[in-house]
C-alpha cells in the first residue's frame, strides 16, 4: 500500500513544479523533473512460502539439505586431500588431486552459499524497510563549533601569527623527506653509469658465435642457404652476469643466398658468403626478434609485431619500432669458425634517451 | 557510557534495562559489552538498509575476491621464494629437471608439481585476482553509467579508480614472480618502456632492475610491493571506500516510494547478512571450481626466463592487454633524436594516451559536476538511456579501451583468421581513432531512441497485443496504460537546461564562463524532459484509440 508516509510528503515537495531552479545548484543550472507525484510503496507481495505451509517447508528441507552438502563437500576436499598424494609426480595423480580437492572445496562453499541465500530470499521475513537520509555535510552548528575549534587552536598556538615559526617549519617538512629521497640511488650499483653499460656488449674481435644455449662455435660450413640459428657469444655460460650480458648480446645468424643481400658500401665485408648476424634484440622496447619467416626473409618480433628485413639490413618495414636491428660484423677465422669483428657499433636494444 | 553494572548498584530497585541472564549467549555478550560498548555499533549497524539491484553484487565480487586473494596469497608466501638465486631443477615435473632456473621459478614449480594442493591454490590465487581486476571494472562502468559517482560521492569514485590502479599493479607484480619465461618477456617490454622514456628513463630502469636488466634484484622487490606495500594500501582504500559507502549509505534506482531521503531495502541483520554473506561463499565457491577444472599461468610450460627465446603469440594477463596494444597501434617511425637525444614517440605517446585515458576516468565526475552546476546530492541512480551524453562518453571510451584491448591481440587474431598482421592492426587503428565517436554517435540517439520510447508509454500505455478491428475495418492495436508504481520508474528522473550565457556580478563574460557554457550545450542540448502531470492526462485521454501519434519530440 502507498501508506508510506515519508516518501510520500518527501516527492511531493521536491517534485512540485515542472521547471524549477533548484536550490543547491549554482546560478544558471535549470533542472526539469516532473510534477507528477511519488505514489509511495507499492503493496507488498506475498512469496509462496508466505501463504503455502508446504512451500515453506519444502524451501527450510533445501536449506538444510544445502548446509548438509556443504559438510559432505569439506569431508570429501579432506578425504581427495589423503587418497588423492602426488609425492610420485605422475602427472595424473597431480591432477586429480587438483581436481578432486577442488570440487570438495567448491562443494563445501556452494552449499553454504546456496543455503544461506536461499534462507534469506524464501523465508526470511521479506517486508522492506527504509532508513532516512540526512545531508552528508554536518549540521551547522557543528560545523560551527568546527570552525571555532580551529580558531581557537590558532589563537592559542598563534600558528597564523608567527609567521617565521610556521614558515620555518613547513620549510623543514619539506627537507626532512630529502634524505629518504637519496638512499633510492643504493637501488642501483653506485660504480656503474647505465648509458655507458648499455653501449657495449660482450661481442668483440675474434669472439667466436657459438649456439644458443649449449655454447658449441658454429663453423661457417654449417650453415646452409635459409637455415637460422640463434647465437650466443663464446664464454658466455661461464659468465656470473649470464643473464644481463645475453639480453644484450643475443644474436640471429642466418645465411642467404648473397646475390639476395643488398648491402651498402659501408658495411661491405661485414657478412660471410651470404652469411649475416643480426642483433636479436628489438630495437622497440627489447623483446627476441625470434620469429623468421624463410620466404620472405622478414625477422617478426612476437611481442608488438615490429617487422625487419634482413635483405636490407634489418631495417623496419612495419611495427612501432623505428631503427634497424645493429649488424654484428663477423669472419671466419684460421679453423674455419665464425667469430665477430668488433663488438656491434651502436648500442643494441631499446631506445634510450642518451642514447644518440 | 554509564555501564548497566553501576547503574544497577545505584538504583538497586529500578528495573535493569539490559538481560543479564539467559544462558551462555547471553553472558557472553554482555562480558564483551562491558568492556566495548559494542551494543551501539549493533545498534547503528544492525538494521541498516541496503538497497537491491543485481548490478549492486558487482562490487560484491570485487571485495570477496580480494579476501579470497588475501587467504590464498598468505598460503602461498609460505612456500615461495621471491629469490634469483641460480638453482638446478630438481623436482617431480620431469621435462624441466637439470634446467637452470631461480629459486623463485623453482619454488612455484615446488608448489605446483610437489605440494598437495598447492597446485589448487596457486590457481584459486590467480583466478580470484583476474576476477577482482574485472569486477571493479564492471562495477566501475555501472556506477559510470548510472551517474552514482555524482554528489557526494565523487571522492569515492576517486577511491574506487585508485584501487582500480592498485589492483593492475598487483596484478602486474605478482604475475612477474614466478620469473618464468612469459612473465620475464613482460619484465623485459616494462624495461624497453622505461628506458625510452625522455629524461630519467635510463636510470628509472637501471634503479629499477638493480643495474642491467634483468638483474637479480626485480623479484625480490616485487615481491615485497606485491605482499606487502600494494596490499596495504588497497586494505587502506577499501576500508575507506566501504566507510564512505556506510556515510552516504547505498545509492537506489528510482521506485514507487524511492526518493532522494531515503533508502529502501533489506536490513542487515538477517536478510542481507544471509544474502551477502551467501554470496561470499557462493563468489569462493565460483573461483575454486574454476581453478578445480581449468588451468591458469602454465608456467611449466614456459620454462624460465632467458632473454633469448620468446614464444609466438606472446600477451600479457588481459588486464594489462590495453597497455601493451597501445604500443603495438603506433605507426612506424615515431623516434627521433634531436639535441643529441632520442626522443622515442613510440613509447611517450602510447604511455601519454594511457595516462590521459586513466586522467579522464579519475576526474570525469567533477568535470560533469563543474558543466550541471547541480550542487545537490544525488541518491537515485540515473538509468543510463536518461543520461544520454554521459551514457555515450561512457561507450566512446569504453570502444577506445576496446580497440586497444583489442591491438594486444592483433598477431592471435591475424593467424586465427588467417589475416595479414598488417591489416589488422591497421584496422585497430581506425577503430581506435574513428571507433569513439562513432560509439559516441549511436549510441546517443539509442538513448534518445529508449527516452522516446518511454515517453509514448508514458502518454499512450504499452502495445498490449491486442489487435482490434473497428466497426468501420481499421484495425487497431490496443494500448494499455502502466500503472502508477511502473510509471513512476519510468518518470523519475531529470534533466537540464543547457546554461545560458550571462555576465557576472562585474559585467563580464569569462573565457571559463563561455567554455561552460558550450560544455552545458553540448550535454544538454538534446534531451526529453519527464512528461508532466497534465501531459499524462491528455495522453491518456485517447488512449483507447491506440493511436501513435507524432513523437514526444526534443524540448
Amino acid at each position: 500500500m502507498a501508506h508510506d508516509e515519508v516518501s510520500g510528503t518527501d516527492t511531493s515537495a521536491s517534485d512540485s513544479s515542472a521547471v524549477e531552479t533548484t536550490r543547491g545548484a549554482s546560478t544558471g543550472t535549470v533542472v526539469i523533473a516532473s510534477d507528477v507525484a511519488n505514489p509511495g510503496e507499492p503493496p507488498h507481495r506475498q512469496r509462496v512460502t508466505d501463504t503455502d505451509p508446504r512451500a515453506a517447508k519444502r524451501a527450510a528441507r533445501s536449506v538444510y539439505t544445502l548446509f548438509y552438502l556443504s559438510i559432505a563437500g569439506s569431508v570429501f576436499a579432506v578425504a581427495a586431500y589423503m587418497a588423492f598424494p602426488i609425492e610420485d609426480g605422475d602427472p595424473t595423480a597431480l591432477r586429480l588431486n587438483n581436481l578432486f580437492l577442488g570440487i570438495g572445496i567448491a562443494l563445501s562453499l556452494f552449499g553454504i552459499g546456496l543455503g544461506a541465500v536461499h534462507w534469506g530470499k524464501a523465508l526470511m521475513h521479506d517486508k522492506e524497510g527504509i532508513d532516512e537520509r540526512h545531508p552528508v555535510r554536518g549540521t551547522d552548528a557543528t560545523v560551527a563549533r568546527a570552525v571555532e575549534i580551529f580558531d581557537e587552536a590558532d589563537r592559542e598556538s598563534g600558528f597564523g601569527r608567527r609567521t617565521l615559526i610556521r614558515n620555518s617549519l613547513i620549510g623543514a617538512l619539506v627537507a626532512f623527506p630529502l634524505p629518504g629521497l637519496v638512499l633510492f640511488r643504493g637501488f642501483g650499483p653506485q660504480d656503474q653509469n647505465p648509458p655507458e653499460l648499455l653501449s657495449h656488449t660482450m661481442w668483440k674481435k675474434g669472439a667466436r658465435l657459438t649456439l644458443d644455449p649449449s655454447g658449441i662455435p658454429v663453423k661457417a660450413s654449417d650453415v646452409t642457404i635459409g637455415s637460422v640459428f640463434h647465437i650466443i657469444p663464446e664464454g658466455l655460460n661461464e659468465r656470473h652476469d649470464k643473464l644481463e650480458q645475453k639480453a644484450k648480446a643475443a644474436v640471429l645468424l642466418m645465411r642467404l643466398n648473397p646475390d639476395d643481400l643488398n648491402i651498402s658500401p659501408e658495411r661491405e665485408g661485414w657478412s660471410y658468403d651470404g652469411i649475416v648476424a643480426y642483433s636479436k634484440i628489438c630495437t622497440h622496447v627489447g623483446c627476441p626478434v625470434a620469429l623468421y619467416e624463410h620466404q620472405t626473409h622478414h625477422l617478426l618480433c612476437p611481442c608488438h609485431q615490429s617487422t625487419f628485413d634482413v635483405v636490407n639490413e634489418c631495417e623496419v618495414i612495419f611495427g612501432p619500432a623505428k631503427r634497424a636491428l645493429p649488424q654484428l660484423p663477423i669472419e671466419v677465422d684460421s679453423d674455419g669458425y665464425l667469430v665477430a669483428q668488433s663488438d656491434f657499433h651502436e648500442p643494441v636494444g631499446p631506445s634510450f634517451w642518451e642514447r644518440s | 557510557m554509564t555501564s548497566t553494572i553501576e547503574r544497577a548498584d545505584a538504583h538497586p530497585e529500578a528495573p535493569v534495562p539490559v538481560r543479564k541472564s539467559g544462558g551462555f549467549t547471553a553472558a557472553a555478550a554482555n562480558y564483551i559489552e562491558d568492556r566495548t560498548s559494542i551494543s551501539g555499533v549493533v545498534k547503528e549497524f544492525g538494521r541498516k538498509i541496503f538497497p537491491d539491484h543485481w548490478s549492486f553484487m558487482l562490487g560484491e565480487v570485487a571485495l570477496y575476491s580480494f579476501i579470497v586473494i588475501i587467504l590464498t596469497g598468505s598460503f602461498l608466501t609460505f612456500f615461495f621464494q621471491a629469490s634469483m638465486v641460480e638453482t638446478v631443477y630438481d623436482g617431480s615435473f620431469v621435462p624441466l629437471k637439470g634446467v637452470e632456473m631461480s629459486s623463485a621459478m623453482e619454488s612455484t614449480l615446488h608448489i605446483s608439481f610437489d605440494l598437495r594442493g598447492g597446485l589448487l591454490i596457486r590457481q584459486i590465487h590467480h583466478w580470484a585476482a583476474l576476477l577482482f581486476i574485472a569486477a571493479i571494472g564492471l562495477h566501475m562502468l555501472r556506477v559510470f553509467f548510472t551517474g552514482a559517482f555524482r554528489k557526494p560521492r565523487e571522492l569515492n569514485w576517486v577511491i574506487g579508480f585508485l584501487l582500480f590502479v592498485l589492483a593492475m599493479a598487483e596484478g602486474f607484480t605478482g604475475y612477474s614472480l614466478p620469473d618464468d619465461l612469459l612473465s620475464g618477456n613482460g619484465l623485459r617490454i616494462i624495461d624497453g618502456l622505461i628506458k625510452g622514456l625522455p629524461f630519467v628513463g635510463t636510470w628509472i630502469s637501471f634503479l629499477l632492475f638493480g643495474g642491467e636488466f634483468p638483474g637479480t634484484d626485480i623479484v625480490g622487490r616485487f615481491y615485497t610491493l606485491h605482499i606487502l606495500l600494494l596490499p596495504a594500501l588497497v586494505v587502506a582504500f577499501i576500508a575507506l571506500h566501504l566507510v564512505f559507502v556506510v556515510v552516504h549509505k547505498h545509492t537506489q534506482f528510482a521506485g514507487a516510494g524511492r526518493t532522494e531521503k531515503n533508502v529502501i531495502g533489506y536490513p542487515i541483520l538477517p536478510v542481507y547478512a544471509a544474502k551477502a554473506g551467501g554470496f561470499f561463499f557462493l563468489v569462493f565457491g565460483v573461483i575454486a571450481l574454476m581453478a578445480a577444472f581449468f588451468t591458469i599461468n602454465p608456467i611449466w610450460n614456459y620454462g624460465p626466463y632467458d632473454p633469448s627465446p620468446v614464444s609466438a603469440g606472446t600477451q600479457p594477463d588481459w588486464y594489462i592487454g590495453f597497455a601493451d596494444g597501445a604500443l603495438r597501434l603506433i605507426p612506424p617511425g615515431w623516434e627521433f633524436v634531436w639535441l643529441d637525444h632520442t626522443w622515442s614517440f613510440n613509447i611517450i605517446v602510447p604511455v601519454v594516451a594511457l595516462l590521459a585515458l586513466l586522467g579522464a576516468v579519475a576526474v570525469y565526475p567533477f568535470v560533469e559536476g563543474w558543466v550541471t552546476g547541480d550542487k545537490r546530492e544525488h541518491h537515485i541512480l540515473d538509468r543510463p538511456r536518461n543520461a544520454p551524453t554521459r551514457t555515450a562518453i561512457g561507450a566512446a571510451g569504453v570502444t577506445f579501451y576496446a580497440a586497444l584491448w583489442a591491438a594486444a591481440s592483433s598477431d592471435i587474431m591475424a593467424t586465427h583468421f588467417q589475416l595479414s598482421i598488417e591489416g589488422v592492426i591497421h584496422v585497430v587503428q581506425a577503430w581506435a581513432v574513428l571507433g569513439p565517436f562513432l560509439a559516441y554517435f549511436i549510441t546517443k540517439r539509442v538513448c534518445i531512441g529508449l527516452m522516446k520510447k518511454d515517453h509514448e508509454i508514458l502518454l499512450h500505455g504499452y502495445e498490449s497485443g491486442r489487435i482490434v478491428r473497428l466497426p468501420g475495418g481499421e484495425y487497431i492495436e490496443v494500448h494499455e496504460p502502466v500503472d502508477e508504481y511502473e510509471r513512476w520508474k519510468l518518470l523519475d528522473y531529470e534533466v537540464y537546461q543547457p546554461i545560458m550565457l550571462r555576465p557576472n556580478a562585474e559585467g563580464k563574460i569569462t573565457a571559463g564562463m563561455r567554455l561552460r557554457a558550450r560544455m552545458s550545450n553540448w550535454f544538454f542540448e538534446d534531451r526529453i524532459a519527464p512528461p508532466t502531470r497534465e501531459q499524462l492526462e491528455a495522453g491518456h485521454g485517447h488512449e483507447t484509440h491506440g493511436e501513435i501519434e507524432k513523437g514526444p519530440g526534443l524540448v
